[in-house]
């Protein structure tokens, strides 16, 4: 693990790149990251994320700027410039049932193909999809999913990047921290080791490569 | 009393002491406020909350403590919070007593549409999808007829959420169950009769042999 200054950070993702953010409607998303990104220009990102949030918070600042080609949510629908652009065809949208859409990246993270859910059995997400029978309930085999970069939001960080999360904020954070080949963290407290207790540490160290100094 | 009030009340009396619930935005949510005497529910927020209160006071509330959609709530004592593969993993692996959701349909076999209507209102299923395929009982919350249309149909127009029919379907003019597959009249609202209901159903309605009066 490295600390790193927030433009660096940001610099290391490329226009094009895959990200995954953590977040929930805004709560747990690391906002300076995404503040950046947007100052830096960043364009034809894909956004792997919860949700499109709102105009102006989290995820929603970087559909009005225009630095996503496509998202990968389960809801957009309180966010309508992500409606706006998805219809103009300026915007991908693929929509995922939020289980599904939890459980595929924590298999890209798991080292898994996939998953077998009996969600969206017989509906339209089942287009395109393996149906596959075990014990004679039908379920969808969800494949993988992994990201270039996962943009994780922290409550505690330690020197050496142990992460402990709160509330409502955890929601994506450990998994997608967990789901990419670089995994990015913002924490709202930086502690010394030994502050956040082994039993409570969520994301171990080790999978974590930057945290944001504060600087 | 108005038509949501009616609704959440009913609902509320199918909750149970012990319950894990999960309720949806807009007249589900509403059940919170009805909660019978002496039974103590487990609230799921699926943004990873269990024990979901009222909102602390003006000034009082924490960023990172929310509902599904991003407003300040309470924790309740003895309340949890974990991410969202946990938060699905309850809802999918039976562990979920009860769902309570809005409906745009719902057909004679009791298959819902609540999530989308194409090229109109395309706002993601968000966890509908998962709630309806995995909690023991489906409740649906949502007023019998919208612009005087009927929202409880032959067949679903709009597209599913899930090919698992809901349990109860609780309007303000009556209360529907799907035993055999079939829309089935068990109650109607105080003042409200059965040829009422069935003026506003687009779909057969079989009368239940003990039909009664809502007891609100």
């Amino acid at each position: 693990m490295k600390t790193i200054l927030l433009k660096d950070a940001v610099a290391l993702i490329p226009d094009g790149a895959s990200v995954m953010i953590g977040g929930f409607m805004g709560v747990g998303t690391p906002e300076r990251l995404v503040d950046e990104l947007v100052r830096q220009g960043k364009r034809n990102l894909t956004v792997i994320a919860n949700d499109n949030a709102l105009p102006g918070i989290g995820i929603g600042k970087l559909i009005s700027a225009g630095a996503v080609r496509k998202t990968i949510a389960s809801h957009i629908g309180l966010n309508p410039e992500t409606q706006k652009k998805m219809l103009a065809g300026e915007l991908e949208v693929d929509l995922v049932p939020q289980g599904s859409l939890i459980e595929r990246i924590r298999a890209g993270g798991f080292g898994l193909g996939g998953v077998l859910t009996p969600t969206g059995v017989g509906t339209v997400v089942e287009k395109g999809k393996q149906r596959i029978e075990v014990e004679g309930k039908p379920y969808l085999l969800e494949t993988s999913l992994r990201a270039d970069f996962a943009l994780v939001q922290a409550f505690l960080a330690d020197y050496i990047g142990n992460l402990y999360y709160a509330l409502t904020a955890r929601n994506f954070n450990p998994v997608i921290a967990m789901a990419a080949d670089t995994v990015i963290v913002e924490a709202d407290n930086i502690v010394p080791v030994g502050v956040i207790a082994p039993d409570q540490v969520v994301t171990p160290a080790p999978v974590v490569d930057y945290i944001l100094s504060h600087a | 009393m108005d038509a949501q009030t009616i609704i959440a009340k009913r609902i509320a009396q199918e909750l149970r002491d012990g319950m894990l619930v999960n309720l949806g935005i807009g007249i589900p949510t509403l059940v919170s406020k009805f909660v019978p005497p002496g039974v103590r529910v487990y609230f799921q927020s699926e943004n990873g909350l269990i024990g979901t209160g009222a909102p602390p006071a003006e000034g009082m509330h924490h960023p990172l403590l929310t509902d599904a959609g991003g407003k300040p709530v309470g924790a309740l004592p003895g309340a949890s919070t974990f991410d969202s593969a946990m938060s699905f993993g309850l809802i999918r692996g039976g562990h979920l007593d009860m769902t309570v959701l809005g409906a745009l349909q719902v057909d004679a076999a009791g298959h819902l549409a609540n999530w989308m209507i194409p090229g109109k209102m395309v706002p993601g299923m968000g966890g509908a999808m998962d709630l309806v395929s995995g909690a023991k009982r489906v409740i649906v919350a949502m007023q019998h007829t919208a612009k005087g249309q009927p929202k409880i149909v032959r067949q679903c127009s709009l597209p599913l959420t899930s090919s698992r029919p809901v349990d109860l379907v609780v309007t303000e003019l009556a209360v529907i169950a799907f035993p055999d597959g079939r829309a089935t009249l068990l109650e109607t609202a105080p003042g409200v009769t059965v040829g009422q209901v069935r003026e506003a159903t687009d779909a057969e309605l079989r009368v239940s042999e003990r039909v009664s009066t809502m007891g609100l």
